[in-house]
């Protein structure tokens, strides 16, 4: 309180200590409901998962034998084998690790470094995240028209891979320009004044700062591609192959599409074949996205 | 040093030229700047700083000595850490922002029309008020700057030179290969200061280098400050009133009259005169701390 001034600070009523409530018990009591409630969603979340997983896996467990993962198609569920798609899908997770992957991180580097900020790069940056939530099966229109049709690669696992790499490609855009604007400026004006170039800055300060959150959205994207069934259906993706795709010009073909085809055949014995399917699905999946952490991991160690 | 227990007389004798051309030997092991002066000093003209539409400073007018450290005072918002960045063009690396006017580094114009910004920003070095190591080994941190820059030579007896110019050798000599990061806010500014003389620079800039760290620290880089200007030509802004008086030779007073207005530069003179008998009202008031 003020002694010197020449105004009268206000006494406290006598009595009024009473206008704050002494008891915190409502208080705690809400505190507590609300923590119970985000555990309750989280468990929720948690048990789904659980007992798809599980659902799977006791469908699935007992038809995946290794005739199944080296077999090829047939119509006979005993004899229907994986290969031909397991290939489809290694292959086309490698054209877009290759295609998207590169073109992602540039045009991300590229539009947070180097662009300006004006209006037509704010209307690239609205559209890269409507490009994200564009339905899957467009995609497959818009791949079907320029790779099979127009560029004349037809209906090949070089197709299938461009469509996805398409499909995946604003997810790695994203999730690599927040990577890099979450590389702190002092950074590059601590190069700058080194005498740097702008390319020399981003090679070898902010690329290597912003790793880890463009590999988090490669793991994104190739989680996205390897699961993606519409837009290879609609670039004709076959789901009986009686051989192994070879090349790009192959036949296209991938484990979601043979899962597919497997799930409407009328015959009971595909349900279980399909659900082995998953599995392996589950398994690649798993793969892909552990090679990709334990990439992001020794940059994250380095840094 | 300026001695400031010396009289008038004493100190007008024994003044140092206004430019150091070439009265120090080129030391040695330096590929970048064969035949020149080791360090210069640097006038500005009429330099007015912009963001955008909004004028930061107008009409600045300075002589900055060679080998000497002149020091920027002035209340907060007044244009002084927009000055020094447009010393070394830094300041034109935000979006929007530009200057215009004259900046003259020993003979030559930095904002001329054919100049690489690039390459006056390894001349004219900067350490930042809150220290940015990168997030590399000590070795790497102060290495980098002169790679980029071609140096052709030992890069060890480099590192080594550097981090011992900086104070920071015997600290660190037995973990160059750890983080940069991983240093205290005192020893992580020194290694932004290692950095910067790893490139050679003639002048280095100093925006508030010791205001972010604890008073032993401050300490020891004021101390470095006053090996550096043998050497170099040293630029420092701080509001540390004190710190201004006890290392610099002259001194640069700024100051807004209204707010919105456009900082200028009030006053400016050897730090002697500037502390103890000023010309200008403002400026008496600030350096006894009636205000600021």
């Amino acid at each position: 309180m003020s002694q010197g001034g020449t105004e009268v600070v206000p006494q406290r009523e006598p009595g009024t200590e009473k206008d704050f409530k002494t008891s915190t018990g409502a208080r705690h009591t809400l505190d507590g409901i609300f923590t119970a409630i985000i555990f309750v969603a989280t468990v929720i979340g948690l048990v789904v998962l659980a007992v798809l997983l599980i659902d799977i896996a006791r469908q699935g467990l007992p038809a995946l034998n290794w005739g199944f993962l080296t077999g090829l198609g047939s119509a006979e569920a005993e004899d229907a084998g994986l290969l031909p798609p397991l290939v489809g899908s290694v292959m086309l997770l490698a054209i877009v690790v290759v295609v998207a992957v590169p073109l992602g991180i540039g045009a991300a580097v590229y539009l947070e470094e180097y662009a300006s900020d004006n209006w037509l790069n704010r209307i690239v940056e609205i559209n890269i995240s409507n490009l994200a939530g564009v339905p899957s099966i467009i995609y497959g229109l818009l791949g079907l028209g320029i790779f099979v049709y127009v560029l004349g690669f037809g209906k090949s696992i070089l197709s299938g891979g461009l469509v996805l790499s398409l499909l995946v490609l604003p997810i790695i855009i994203i999730a690599t320009r927040e990577a890099v604007r979450a590389v702190p400026n002092a950074v590059r004006e601590g190069a700058y004044a080194l005498g740097a170039t702008q390319w020399e800055t981003i090679r070898h300060h902010v690329l290597p700062m912003a790793l880890p959150g463009a590999l988090t959205g490669t793991i994104l994207a190739l989680s996205r591609a390897l699961g993606e069934t519409a837009p290879l259906i609609a670039i004709g993706a076959v789901p009986y192959l009686t051989f192994v795709p070879t090349g790009l010009g192959s036949a296209v073909t991938a484990i979601p599409v043979q899962i597919y085809n497997w799930v409407s055949q009328p015959d009971d014995e595909f349900q279980a074949v399909a659900a082995a399917g998953i599995v392996v699905l589950m398994v690649v999946l798993l793969a892909a996205n552990a090679g990709a952490i334990l990439l992001r991991n020794r940059f994250q160690r380095r840094n | 040093m300026v001695d400031y227990r010396k009289t008038e007389e004493e100190r007008r004798v024994s003044e140092v030229p206004e430019r150091a051309t070439g009265a120090k030997e080129e030391t040695a092991g330096s590929p970048y700047r064969a035949g020149e002066p080791a360090a210069l000093g640097m006038r500005i003209e009429g330099l007015s700083a912009f963001y955008g539409s909004f004028k930061a400073i107008t009409d600045v007018t300075m002589d900055i000595r060679a080998n000497r450290v002149t020091a920027l005072i002035g209340p907060s918002g007044c244009g002084k850490s927009t000055y020094i960045r447009c010393l070394n063009r830094m300041h034109e690396v935000i979006p929007g922002a530009r200057a215009e006017g004259g900046v003259l580094l020993g003979e030559d114009d930095i904002y001329a029309k054919d100049v690489d910004p690039v390459r006056i920003r390894r001349r004219i070095g900067m350490v930042f008020q809150k220290p940015n190591p990168f997030s590399k080994s000590i070795y790497e941190n102060v290495a980098w700057g002169a790679r980029i820059n071609g140096y052709k030579g030992d890069m060890d007896e480099l590192v080594e030179r550097s981090l011992k110019h900086a104070a920071l050798w015997e600290e660190v000599k037995g973990r160059l290969k750890e983080s940069g990061l991983g240093l205290s806010g005192g020893q992580q500014q020194r290694l932004c200061i290692a950095r910067t003389l790893a490139v050679e620079p003639e002048v280095i800039l100093m925006d508030e280098p010791a205001s972010a760290l604890d008073p032993v620290s401050t300490q020891k880089i004021e101390d470095t400050m006053e090996q550096l200007k043998q050497d170099y030509t040293v630029v420092i802004v701080t509001h540390n009133m004190q710190q201004a008086a006890r290392i610099s030779d002259y001194t640069g007073f700024f100051y807004i009259e209204n707010m919105g207005d456009p900082g200028r530069l009030w006053e400016f003179d050897e730090t002697e005169k500037m502390f103890s008998n000023p010309e200008r009202k403002e400026t008496e008031d600030y350096v006894t701390g009636r205000f600021g």
